[in-house]
């Protein structure tokens, strides 16, 4: 369709087609990548929280942990640690939609010619895309806690943390979504990040834990995301059987030991749902 | 088709706007916000090329209005018609068809002028081959080109301004709405960006549709709008709008101002008000009423003025009261209803 005043208007005309719903995604998701990138003193401090965690707790508890080995507490420890680093970059990013708003830029945003849905998935992408490479560069690390540099391996948590990351920054955005004060933003971190963090099964194994404590691991989106980085970690590393069962019992219902597929399914349906609740929520508002 | 206009392009829309065509219509728009009436009914429309004024006092229903036709509010009730689009029915072709400067900023402040810029054209669709063209001139028309690769948290409050007006073009709108483009910012920036409005009207031919409630600005307008209470109380040029007033204004200093107030109802038959510390009141021939007034009023005088009809004075006669006033009495309705403050001032 045109305006009949092609001269002016620009040819194209924006109307929620898939090419300018393409478009949107793709420029909201550079826009979070070029912030990234340029705020260098970000990049550091997110890394310092996962080290001192790994170095500090995991050889200062380690002495209480049993080892064989190059195989010790860190190792265990490890996979948690990525997600712990995909976590707090995945929901620091959606979380800066409630930046966005406060200082005006969701408005440029929200007014463009295109579905809010696009705006939505590009910012998903966006901080899905940060959490990964800052996942990735804590990868780099495994060598120094027994864990081996292998292809499989690698790609395998790899995969993983594009998973859980996705799913982490949807439900971010779907918080964000309902925040208009920065303010909420420390609540978000004391309510939500923090227990999700200590849930999850990256600090302490899931297994063997007093009824309510088992409950909440369980309740934990995130710990359906630690246990099968955890399970790919402890079959590429030389473990004793008693060894496994002590940090690598994984996540059970009720004795049954919940499948690899299953897991990073319930993820999945964790990400598809805050994805399409934060669409719904950004659609409908004014 | 090029993004970008061409010469011819603006020729023939200007030869457009010779032939009046109409680019917003609004139809009896009406908007409330829980029991309040922001908007009561308005219904106006905008031909092509001008650069049409919405003036009224803070909390009139400018903002409300503005964000109606920029699909931001949906009306609570009528129409209205955006180059074409309607705004409810067709958001997004009305999207891409303005260019939108709000009152606050809407910029990013850790990306440069140009990476902001790139990111609204790439979001409104304009030709990549296009865009770098496009980019260079909007720039060079705020005179913020040699600032283009600096982060834009660096720049004033009117560099910032010039920079949305900018944006706002990059994508050849038809209309550019700028909600109170000007407040916030000092005398001599403020005038240059009147400078620059003037300028895109000529060179880009394109409709401006603003808000303001600086009386001077509104002299700025092809032609204006008075709104007050969520009401269109008339709309014309501001010449045409000053000849209906007709009267000079005179204006006394005098030691008691409810004594001549009386005097000049009793003496004269005139209604005067005190209006920021003097006494005003409105006489067809000014100039020769003076001495009249020396001779007859009975009353001290300390000082004396008498000046043509004002934007003001118009403002005065359509609504009983100057903006200030208004102001003032809005403010204190507004703070009844904080709800509407702060959905009408977003």
């Amino acid at each position: 369709m045109t305006t009949g005043v092609p001269a002016v208007a620009p040819a194209r005309l924006a109307g929620g087609d898939l090419g300018s719903d393409l478009r949107a995604v793709k420029v909201v998701w550079r826009r979070e990548l070029l912030r990234f990138f340029r705020n260098r003193l970000r990049l550091l401090t997110s890394f310092v929280q996962p080290i001192l965690f790994l170095l500090v707790i995991g050889t200062g508890f380690g002495a209480l942990a049993p080892s064989s080995g190059s195989v010790n507490f860190k190792t265990f420890m490890f996979p948690g640690i990525l997600a712990m680093t995909v976590l707090f970059t995945a929901l620091f990013s959606a979380i800066s939609i409630v930046w966005d708003r406060e200082f005006g830029f969701l408005r440029e945003m929200l007014v463009a010619p295109v579905r809010r849905g696009a705006i939505v998935v590009g910012k998903c992408a966006g901080g899905a895309t940060t959490a990964v490479i800052q996942g990735s560069l804590m990868l780099l690390l495994a060598g120094l806690v027994g864990v081996p540099y292998s292809p499989v391996l690698l790609l395998t948590l790899l995969g993983e943390m594009i998973i859980v990351a996705i799913a982490l920054t949807a439900l971010g955005v779907l918080l964000a979504s309902r925040m208009s004060e920065i303010q909420s933003f420390q609540a978000v971190m004391q309510f939500i990040v923090m227990p999700m963090f200590f849930l999850s099964g990256a600090i302490f194994p899931p297994s063997n834990l007093p009824r309510w404590l088992s409950v909440l691991t369980r309740l934990d989106p995130l710990a359906y995301g630690v246990d099968p980085m955890r399970r790919a970690v402890f079959t590429h590393v030389s473990a004793t059987p008693a060894l496994q069962e002590r940090l690598n019992a994984g996540i059970t219902w009720g004795g049954w030991r919940l499948p690899i597929a299953l897991e990073l399914g319930i993820v999945v349906a964790v990400a598809a749902v805050s994805l399409t609740l934060a669409v719904w929520q950004f659609s409908k508002a004014e | 088709m090029s993004a970008l206009p061409s010469s011819g392009g603006a020729a023939a829309a200007r030869n457009r706007s010779d032939s009046q065509s109409i680019v917003v219509a609004a139809s009896d728009l009406v908007r409330h916000f829980g029991d309040v009436v922001a908007v009561s009914g308005i219904s106006f429309e905008v031909r092509e090329g001008e650069i049409f004024g919405f003036l009224g006092p803070n909390g009139a229903g400018k903002s409300t209005t503005i964000n109606m036709l920029c699909t931001l509010l949906k009306p609570t009730s009528g129409s209205a018609r955006i180059a074409g689009f309607d705004v409810v029915q067709e958001p997004l072709r009305v999207r891409s068809h303005i260019g939108l400067v709000f009152q606050d900023t809407t910029l990013d402040d850790y990306l440069t002028a140009s990476e902001n810029l790139r990111f609204h054209a790439e979001l409104y669709g304009v030709e990549p081959e296009a865009q770098a063209e496009r980019l260079e001139r909007v720039l060079s028309m705020v005179d913020l080109v040699d600032r283009r690769d600096h982060l834009v948290g660096t720049f004033s409050g009117g560099m910032k301004r010039r920079l949305e007006i900018a944006r706002g073009l990059i994508h050849s709108p038809r209309v550019l709405f700028l909600d109170e483009p000007t407040v916030g910012l000092d005398p001599q920036t403020r005038a240059r960006i009147w400078e620059y409005i003037h300028e895109l009207q000529k060179r880009e031919a394109i409709t401006i549709f603003l808000t303001t409630h600086y009386m001077d600005e509104a002299e700025h307008c092809s032609r204006i709008a008075i709104v007050d209470n969520g009401e269109l109380v008339v709309v014309d040029t501001p010449d045409a709008l000053k000849a209906m007033v007709g009267k000079d204004r005179i204006e006394l200093q005098v030691p008691d101002s409810v004594a001549t107030i009386a005097a000049l109802r009793e003496q004269f038959s005139l209604e005067a008000a005190v209006s920021e510390d003097a006494v005003a009141f409105h006489v067809a021939d000014g100039e020769e009423f003076v001495p009249k007034l020396f001779a007859g009023l009975g009353q001290p005088i300390s000082s004396i003025r008498v000046s043509r009809p004002t934007l003001d004075d118009v403002f005065m006669t359509y609504t009983g009261r100057t903006i200030r006033d208004a102001e003032v009495s809005t403010g204190e309705r507004m703070r009844n209803h904080p709800r509407m403050r702060r959905r009408g001032g977003r």
